[in-house]
């Protein structure tokens, strides 16, 4: 993972109105700015990008079978969470949303474990307390998800912050969104970030939504990337649906932060290109996409070009993979759906460190207590 | 009469006062052209425009804050917080400041708005999608707050809260908002706050609960009919100021008391209420006072059912409290 990325991508404190971008639609690289990647990287992010998908479209039909309850996918922005999180080093700790469990699982996060989260059982880590989707992956180097949108952003400042006390080499990274931008913790991760010159990055995906408000009318900034320019912390646009430009972007920002040369705010201009969630209906409040326009912007059918072009993947490569992962899923959703609920008295566990007096009670309350019908 | 749920109510609500009075507006996130993600404000923006019906950043401190100066400035604002689990951004906002203004200018500066806050838990949305914060707010000198538990009451709830001079918090349990339908009056009429309601008589036990656990308070009821114990079910409707007094008289009547509610027991509403009617009505009781609560943990996913007090936990609790 020793690539090394020349500098000089990202602008200093300036308006940053420039996309930066490598591949074009049919995955040619501009010379001018490919990062020129070991090719074994480039396959290994486009493999994690695939496998993301397939789990998305997978997930969305157990939803709708009512085997699972929810589901929040990131169709359409696989490049901009997968590459980034490539670009991140072992030691660099991720702050997700709820739309990065790709990047956990990029970094190695088990997809049984993720499975076990799906349906909330006996062996999710988060011992079904959480919504699907809401994994925790310490493992991983990658935070227990929140639903509270932008609470990570100045948490992940927070843990830079120690780093930078405590002499570590270690970069943060916090995932948001453009609806994100609007939250207090945006405001304050930033310009802590900026006062202290923290080593923490500010993943913001652009994907043109927050559920139903179009992105032009959460913020009149012109661009999202302008933003950095009230907190001295520099931002630059990269296109989010090409791979190699998100990483070249990110390993630029993990080498300046980890340097000190502080934090960077990088807008990885990407497309939402399904539901806000299995509880929403795009239908309600937006056009369809027409389908050529999709397909042009599909971050992973382009790095599949990329490669295809430079021979390093194939059709019954592509059809191999799909077969090899579809198959790994069934596994595991099979013993995550079998799986046992947590116990009842687990839900009173690590409340505290050690349980008082008063929840013991109510655990055995509950425990001894009369049972409902209901099936968990 | 139309057969609505309590979101068409509501939605009623909000069209009607709309339509009767130019000052109220509607906004939030989501809530102008989806209509809400519950669909509660649904068609509201293409009837009364965008200028009307705001959809608005994510920002609840953003929500909240305008809201109070729109009110300040002779609107009748009517923001929504998309679940009431995201509502502690605008806390600052709702304790510090909509909560004080009157008092602390000496009456010189009101706000009155209707902060809609959908609630509760029984519908898989662990603890970000789950929470019932009144005890905050109720804690709070200067808030009003409201928990409908049935179509009508949301609607004539509603109509009393906009025409109210001061800040209501106004509850919408989410698990209630498609369960039931049933005959809601066209047009207005309004159902008068801080009034409880006895919606069935008994006289062995008084029962407290309201939205969500108002149902499951009556099913319990039913149950423990068939051995022998008439509850008394009140529903509180307004949480705060309370009606302690339709309690007090039927605890008078009954000596024994049970309250019902979803958010955590310590110091919850059922806390206050039980030393209320120690405080008045002590002489009268024949049982200790029950709470039947949801646990002092964070609201859990899976076992969202074990940690409701649902029918089967107040059943024996009635039981226990009728033959103490
Ligand atoms: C503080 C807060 N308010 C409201 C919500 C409800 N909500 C969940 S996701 C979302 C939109 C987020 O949009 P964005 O930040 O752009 O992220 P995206 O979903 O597009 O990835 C909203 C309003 C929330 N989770 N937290
Ligand atoms: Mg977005």
């Amino acid at each position: 993972m020793n690539v090394l990325v020349k500098p000089g991508s990202i602008p200093p404190n300036a308006p940053s109105r420039k996309l930066f971008s490598v591949l074009d639609d049919n995955g040619q690289a501009d010379p001018e700015t490919d990062p020129k990647l070991e090719l074994a990287l480039v396959r290994r992010m486009y493999e994690a990008m695939m496998r993301n998908r397939l789990l998305d479209v997978r997930l969305m039909k157990l939803q709708r079978q009512g085997r699972i309850g929810f589901h929040v996918g990131s169709e359409g922005e696989e490049a901009a969470i997968i590459a980034s999180a490539a670009a991140l080093r072992e030691q660099d700790w991720i702050f997700p949303c709820y739309r990065e469990i790709g990047a956990a699982l990029y970094r190695n996060f088990p997809l049984q474990s993720y499975m076990d989260n799906m349906f909330g059982n006996v062996n999710d880590l988060a011992k079904g307390r959480q919504m699907p989707d809401h994994v925790t992956a310490r493992q991983a180097h990658f935070t227990s998800i929140t639903a509270p949108i932008g609470t990570q952003i100045t948490q992940a400042a927070g843990f830079a912050w120690a780093a930078k006390i405590k002499h570590q080499d270690v970069v943060t990274a916090s995932y948001f969104g453009d609806g994100a931008t609007s939250s207090n913790d945006f405001h304050a991760g930033m310009n802590f970030a900026g006062v202290f010159q923290l080593p923490t990055l500010f993943l913001l995906r652009n994907n043109g939504w927050a559920i139903s408000i179009p992105s032009e009318h959460q913020s009149r900034s012109r661009t999202y990337a302008d933003k950095g320019l009230a907190y001295g912390v520099p931002g630059v646009r990269v296109d989010g649906n090409d791979a190699l430009a998100v990483y070249a972007i990110t390993r630029e920002a993990v080498q300046r932060a980890a340097s000190g040369g502080g934090p960077t705010l990088i807008e990885l201009c990407t497309y939402r290109a399904g539901p806000h969630s299995s509880s929403d209906d795009p239908n309600a409040y937006r056009e369809a996409m027409d389908s050529e326009e999709a397909q042009k912007r599909d971050p992973v059918k382009r790095l599949r070009r990329h490669l295809e072009r430079l021979q390093c993947w194939s059709e019954a490569e592509q059809l191999a993979f799909e077969e090899r992962v579809n198959a790994e899923i069934n596994v595991c959703v099979e013993k995550a759906e079998a799986a046992a609920p947590p116990s009842i008295a687990s839900m009173f566990e690590e409340v505290f460190e050690h349980m008082p007096p008063h929840l013991a009670q109510q655990q055995a309350q509950c425990v001894d207590g009369p049972r409902t019908r209901k099936r968990h | 009469m139309t057969q609505m749920n309590m979101v068409s109510a509501i939605n009623d609500a909000l069209r009607f006062e709309m339509q009767n009075d130019d000052r109220v507006v509607v906004m939030g996130e989501d809530v102008g052209k989806l209509g809400g993600v519950f669909r509660v404000t649904a068609g509201l923006q293409k009837e009364f425009g965008e200028e009307r019906v705001i959809d608005t950043p994510l920002s609840e401190t953003g929500i909240i804050g305008t809201a109070i100066g729109m009110a300040m400035g002779g609107l009748r604002p009517v923001p929504e917080i998309q679940f009431g689990d995201f509502i502690y951004p605008a806390v600052d906002q709702l304790i510090n400041e909509a909560a004080k203004y009157r008092y602390r200018s000496g009456g010189e500066f009101t706000c009155p708005m209707v902060v809609r806050v959908p609630v509760g838990g029984g519908i898989k949305g662990g603890h970000y999608h789950s929470q019932s914060p009144e005890t905050i707010f109720v804690h709070t000198a200067g808030l009003k707050v409201v928990c409908p538990s049935n179509p009508y009451d949301a609607k004539g709830l509603m109509l009393a809260s906009i025409r109210d001079n001061d800040p209501v918090l106004f509850f919408e349990p989410k698990r209630v908002y498609r369960a039931l339908k049933m005959d809601v009056p066209e047009g207005e009429y309004t159902v008068e706050l801080s009034r409880a309601k006895v919606v069935r008589e008994g006289e062995h036990v008084t029962l407290v609960a309201w939205g969500a656990m108002l149902l499951e308070a009556i099913a319990a009821a039913e149950e423990v009919k068939e051995q022998g114990v008439e509850a008394e079910v009140i529903d509180l409707r307004t949480l705060w100021p309370m009606d302690t007094e339709t309690v007090v008289q039927s605890v008078k009547k009954t000596g024994r008391l049970v309250i019902v509610h979803e958010a955590a027991k310590a110091c919850g509403l059922g806390a206050e209420m039980v030393a209320q009617i120690c405080e008045t009505a002590f002489t009268h009781l024949q049982a200790p006072p029950r709470r039947v609560t949801g646990w002092d943990t964070p609201f859990p996913y899976t076992l969202e059912n074990e940690y409701l007090p649902l029918a089967h936990r107040i059943v024996p609790a009635l039981l226990e409290t009728a033959r103490f």
